[in-house]
């Protein structure tokens, strides 16, 4: 990925090029513009309204994302035409429906560079990331045999996170160790928000069977190095987890090429509906891992005494799946490929350097994480002095800004920070760069609101 | 006035910053003993407000009962004296907490609106401010019995925040509980 910082400074929607709708083939070349992304937020009904008398504008995409029509279109078409439990039943519906619902697996596999088998669907990345350690912990206990070994752990065992971790990468791994008597450690957080990987060259040792990180940060915006964490795992032959949330919807992702282990993301982070998430391993480890949930779809003979499960994915899709979700999140995912990865995760880059500039202009208010310059999400997270970001949130809320005001689900990064909570603008490729500017005209007024003296 | 203003009320904003009754507690067991020995039931409750992270320890010493209660001199309204005789009297009340402006200041104006009342009328005082905090802005506050706590009216209206105003008056509840258990 890259970016041009001087491009925040010099806004080019007076010269933009003529741009063509998405999906046509000068679509993946030229970059976005604000000619570009005004069309897109036709796409997005939810973005005209007014919010308590201001036009809504929605700086909140790291939290949730906004569907395009498509997306809506999609799970209605499937309710409308296509409702049938899928992988059961030989009717027409039924036939419909299951092809349909795995070709939106083969859309999602191939949008991250997998393969479709490695694709497993679950509801959110929280429960990918349980999925993972519930089905280590049943390996721990001799479930899935031999084969299943290789994901046993027990004392003397490690797994290493890191600092910066979401709560959901964080919790299920202090969970499996409290469960099987392995070890919790943790890859610390320097002063400016990046990882130290001097000290994770410490962390990572022989003990370790499992690290877990995030691909960037949700409060910092900080993209960690992942070619030289998998390198490190792979010294001492640890697996990866990596949890790429933040970093799907926003940039182009090759799994393959990062080779990690396992990685989960979420749908409704990247224009696709809540109830969705997709978690993928590759497809030599998914066949040995044993079964998380477990009941129907997922079995291929049972008897009153035990059951003999199914290949990856159903393996680890037991019961009634999200079936209108998986086919609204192919849509979604279409959507983003048409308007093409390398212009989105460009124009965010421009949108996260404009606020970190704007923001270094403000005073008394402290960026968390990197400065102007380095390569970071199209989002910045602060501090008001003096003001509590709930306050903060609650003035700019007034403006019709809708932002993130708390600890973004990531309560060790701000204590490591020295905050309890921090003021979050999260964008996407729907957002213009006059939104940003109006959130930091906005945020340059709360301190003055609340008679904080500079 | 905007509803923004009504919401942030130069009361609120100046309680928020003059935090009265925030202190660095003691520890518990320390200050249990200490009242004991003077004749006070002492407790305290820790709420969270799990949305935010904001959280308060608030602490509450119970008189044994209304005659012995050496009530503060704060200027507390200790009119409707027709219960007094079968109450215990709030003799103390302190807390610790971080949080937004609208959680402290709740806690600075709960300190001074319920110190030095007896128990039965701080919890007629403490419903009155729940239900119109609840009201969804259709109760008007009565400053007659809420007095500066009249002035949390504005928050009625964000529905988001009335957990930062109640977060204060939950741990008093909790605290009341406990003290007059001991």
């Amino acid at each position: 990925m890259s970016f041009a910082p001087s491009s925040a400074a010099t806004p080019s929607e007076t010269t933009a090029p003529a741009t063509t709708e998405p999906g046509s083939p000068h679509a993946e070349s030229a970059p976005l513009t604000n000619i570009d992304i005004e069309r897109i937020r036709n796409d997005f009904p939810v973005l005209h309204q007014q919010v308590n008398g201001h036009p809504l504008t929605y700086l909140d995409s790291g939290a949730t994302s906004q569907n395009p029509i498509s997306v809506l279109e999609a799970e209605q078409e499937y309710y409308e035409q296509r409702n049938a439990a899928v992988h059961r039943g030989a009717h027409t519906l039924a036939v419909e429906a299951t092809e349909a619902f795995e070709a939106a697996r083969e859309t999602v596999a191939a949008f991250v560079g997998a393969q479709t088998d490695e694709i497993v669907w679950t509801s959110n990345a929280t429960e990918g990331i349980n999925l993972l350690s519930y089905s280590f912990s049943n390996a721990s206990l001799g479930l899935g045999g031999p084969a299943a070994r290789r994901f046993s752990l027990g004392a003397g065992d490690e797994i290493v996170v890191t600092e910066m971790e979401h709560h959901a990468n964080l919790i299920p791994w202090q969970q499996l160790a409290l469960r099987t008597g392995a070890t919790l450690r943790f890859i610390p957080v320097l002063d400016d928000g990046t990882l130290d990987l001097q000290a994770a060259a410490d962390v990572v040792g022989t003990k370790t069977r499992l690290l877990a990180f995030t691909h960037a940060s949700n409060v910092t915006g900080v993209i960690n190095p992942v070619a030289e964490l998998v390198a490190l795992a792979r010294t001492v032959g640890a697996l990866v987890v990596l949890d790429a949330c933040q970093t799907v919807p926003h940039l182009p992702v090759d799994l393959k090429v990062l080779d990690v282990d396992f990685a989960v993301f979420s749908g409704h982070k990247m224009l696709g509906p809540t109830g969705i998430g997709a978690l993928y391993g590759k497809a030599e480890l998914l066949a040995d891992m044993p079964p998380f949930l477990t009941g129907g779809s997922m079995i291929t003979t049972v008897d009153m005494e035990k059951a003999e499960f199914l290949a990856p994915p159903q393996r680890f899709e037991a019961g009634t799946q999200r079936i209108s979700q998986a086919i609204a999140l192919a849509a979604a995912v279409d959507y983003l490929r048409e308007t093409g990865m390398h212009r989105v995760a460009e124009w965010e880059a421009q949108l996260g350097q404009r606020l970190v500039a704007g923001l270094a202009e403000i005073g008394g208010v402290r960026l968390l994480g990197p400065g102007l310059g380095v390569e970071r999400l199209g989002l910045a997270a602060v501090d008001v002095a003096g003001v509590h970001a709930h306050d903060v949130g609650q003035l700019l809320d007034d403006a019709g800004i809708a932002v993130r005001v708390g600890h973004h689900c990531a309560q060790p990064l701000h204590r490591r920070l020295g905050v309890t909570a921090s003021t979050r603008a999260s964008t996407y490729l729907y957002n213009t760069t006059d939104e940003v500017d109006l959130f930091l005209a906005t945020l340059a007024e709360v301190g003055p609101f609340f008679g904080v003296k500079r | 006035m905007s509803e923004l203003q009504q919401l942030y009320q130069t009361i609120i904003l100046e309680h928020s910053k003059g935090r009265h009754g925030a202190v660095e507690l003691t520890p518990l067991a320390e200050a249990v003993a200490a009242g004991a020995a003077s004749g006070l039931r002492v407790a305290e409750s820790h709420q969270i407000n799990t949305t935010c992270g904001d959280e308060i320890t608030l602490r509450v010493s119970l008189g044994a009962d209304a005659g012995t209660g050496a009530v503060a001199d704060t200027g507390a309204n200790d009119a409707n004296g027709a219960d007094d005789t079968a109450d215990t009297a709030v003799t103390e009340l302190v807390w610790a907490g971080e949080g937004c402006s609208i959680s402290q200041a709740s806690a600075s104006i709960l300190t001074d609106t319920l110190l030095g009342l007896g128990t039965t009328e701080a919890r007629a005082l403490l419903d009155n401010f729940r239900e119109m905090l609840r009201s969804r802005g259709k109760i008007e506050p009565d400053e007659e019995i809420l007095g500066d706590a009249a002035a949390f009216g504005g928050v009625s209206r964000y529905p988001a925040r009335v957990k930062c105003a109640m977060l204060p008056w939950v741990a008093f509840e909790a605290a009341l509980v406990e003290a007059e258990s001991h």
